[in-house]
């Protein structure tokens, strides 16, 4: 018996991931979401198309550890990168990974016009509740009463204003197909992430118009919680304000096949 | 072919020459006074299988002009000046990330929301940069129509030679006139040089990574350096201007664009009266034609310079003169656009030196 035969592989890297070691914390979401992307192109035979656009934010060196060909766009501007990308390019599959700060505060103009145009752009959006490039500093998704650095003593309607949801205010626009809102914070809800990747992937190749997912995605440096405690924070504090689930879905996909 | 001559306001010639010139991605957001730009490629670049957006604001739209320039594509947008404020940051990523693009400026009346009139106010704007970092960006400041269409051309090849967005400098006069225009014919896109550095998917090859932020010290250094060789190559090749009537020159005017157009106008008039007075125009304002008029003022010793802004091209008559000769300046800022008599009283006293019009400039 050969050894090939002998053996089979079952677990390695992704051909959409280089052999890269990230600067991301222990325990922080980005890893996973990116292995999840990572994993969804090349089960999806989709590496070699996509053209990706990282934020400015912990992922700004995104292109660094992504294995596919990606232009950085200025804080916020993703998306609008990604809408010149995609239109000189409609035979690519373009993506967009963007933090809350970049695409829920300073690219919020360019999110809510992208996704209203129906851009057939896939969006994963990750939102761990606060600055964590900058060290720390109020996020537009900062839950209520979560401390920060801008926000001492916790995050007060009255003086920093509430947290939004974009996910919800993009599913009002009609160009807008698939929006989920998954968790990061155990193995249940990592596999179900994965699953909503796929399908926002599905969905533009499909030519539908916009989708995004959503991933809640612990932040143990800048919450100073371990990377337990982080993943009880999500699961048990965060989801309170972002329940998780899907939002929108205009897809008519059959999930029962 | 090249077209038949054709009665075309300016903003339209631009539209029209970008299109002939293989632009195929425009972005921009409505402003007075160049609305009829992407009035007018919202139809031509779609007829020519482009892509016309109306972005949500000029910032999202020089950033879509990126994403289009990173995917490889001849790509622009157009402005007017509070408009090209907002594009600033767009046009500092675009110079850190060494992307083409062609920024079209008809420039209004400022500072702030200003009026919507012909003005010079944006020269600092244009030639020193509004965003951040060590950048340059070659500006074009074509005078009457017929300039207009053939510096388009010239800008989409810049850009494209230098990996670099350049910049069109008009004003709301020269948007809005009617001129006879010839164009240039279509630019065969397959005949252009490939761009080795796009993103087109790495089917076959190692993936592609265009950014601007280079966090080891020692690499944003070397890039630095070789964005600074870069911009001395364009110096050095792609400096332009015009002169006429200098050889027999007691005095020579300095202007650009429609200020020159009027200039040019004041000096038939005056000439007539037997005043030998000249005009250097300059074409590029950056890189701007600093040898060639300093070499004027080894002869000539009365500089005339009109703008309309209080004085801002004149920064660069002074670096370029320095005290060889003596300088007369006249701005009217504001929009209000001077009759070539206006400018022929300010030439004559100029030349009489009383002050009477305009200021002596002491350096």
């Amino acid at each position: 018996m050969s050894a090939e035969a002998a053996y089979k592989k079952v677990f390695g890297r992704p051909q959409s991931l280089k052999e890269a070691y990230t600067h991301y914390c222990p325990g922080c979401g980005h890893s996973v979401a990116h292995r999840l992307v990572a994993e969804c192109l090349d089960e999806m035979g989709l590496r070699e198309v996509t053209i990706g656009v990282p934020p400015v934010g912990c992922a700004v060196l995104a292109y660094n550890y992504f294995n596919f060909d990606m232009v950085e766009a200025p804080h916020g501007r993703a998306l609008a990168v990604a809408t010149g990308i995609k239109r000189v390019r409609p035979e690519s599959f373009v993506l967009s990974y963007q933090g809350d700060g970049d695409l829920a505060a300073i690219g919020t103009a360019e999110t809510i016009h992208a996704a209203n145009r129906g851009e057939e752009i896939s969006t994963i959006f990750i939102n761990n509740a606060i600055y964590g490039m900058t060290g720390g500093q109020m996020a537009p998704t900062t839950i209520l009463g979560q401390e920060a650095t801008t926000a001492p003593g916790g995050r007060d309607p009255k003086l920093h204003g509430r947290p939004i949801d974009i996910s919800r205010m993009i599913a009002l626009c009609d160009g807008v197909v698939y929006v989920e809102r998954c968790s990061l914070a155990s193995l249940k809800h990592i596999r179900q992430a994965k699953k909503a990747i796929r399908k926002c992937f599905q969905v533009q190749l499909d030519h539908l118009g916009f989708s995004l997912v959503e991933l809640l995605s612990p932040c143990p440096t800048n919450w100073k919680l371990s990377p337990k405690e982080a993943w009880d924070w999500v699961n048990n504090v965060m989801v309170k304000t972002y329940p998780i689930g899907v939002i929108k879905d205009t897809t008519g996909y059959d999930e029962t096949k | 072919m090249p077209s038949e001559k054709t009665l075309m306001r300016g903003s339209h010639v631009v539209g029209e020459a970008a299109v002939r010139a293989g632009c195929r991605f425009y972005a921009g957001y409505p402003i007075t006074p160049q609305n009829e730009l992407p009035e007018y490629l919202s139809a031509r670049i779609v007829e020519m299988g482009g892509t016309f957006i109306q972005g949500e604001s000029e910032i999202a739209s020089i950033n879509m002009v990126l994403g289009a320039a990173a995917a490889g594509a001849r790509a622009m947008t157009s402005s007017s000046s509070p408009g090209l404020a907002l594009k600033q940051e767009g046009i500092s990523y675009l110079c850190g990330t060494e992307l083409p693009a062609v920024v079209v400026n008809m420039m209004r009346g400022g500072p702030g929301l200003g009026n919507i009139a012909p003005s010079g106010a944006d020269y600092f704007q244009a030639t020193r940069g509004g965003g951040n970092g060590d950048y340059r960006t070659p500006v074009l400041a074509p005078a009457g129509c017929q300039e207009l269409c053939d510096l388009t051309f010239v800008a989409f090849d810049i850009a494209d030679r230098y990996r670099t967005p350049v910049v069109i400098l008009g004003d709301g006069l020269m948007g809005q006139v009617m001129e006879p225009v010839v164009f240039p014919d279509f630019v065969d896109l397959d005949s252009l040089p490939k761009k080795d550095w796009a993103l087109t998917g790495c089917k076959g090859r190692e993936a592609r990574a265009l950014f601007s932020m280079m966090l080891n010290v020692n690499v944003l250094h070397r890039h630095n350096l070789d964005l600074q060789k870069k911009y001395d190559e364009i110096a050095e090749k792609e400096t332009r201007w015009q002169t006429l009537y200098t050889d027999d020159a007691e005095m020579v005017v300095v202007a650009y664009g429609t200020a020159a157009q009027i200039a040019e106008s004041a000096i038939e008039e005056i000439r007539a009266e037997g005043i030998a007075a000249g005009l250097f125009r300059p074409i590029t304002v950056w890189p701007y034609p600093v040898e060639a008029l300093r070499s004027l003022s080894k002869r000539i010793k009365k500089i005339a310079v009109f703008e309309f802004c209080m004085g801002q091209m004149l920064e660069d008559v002074i670096l370029s003169v320095g005290e060889r000769a003596e300088i007369t300046f006249y701005g009217i800022p504001g929009g209000i656009v001077p009759t070539p008599a206006d400018v022929a009283e300010f030439l004559r006293s100029a030349l009489r030196g009383d002050g009477k019009i305009g200021r002596r400039v002491l350096v």
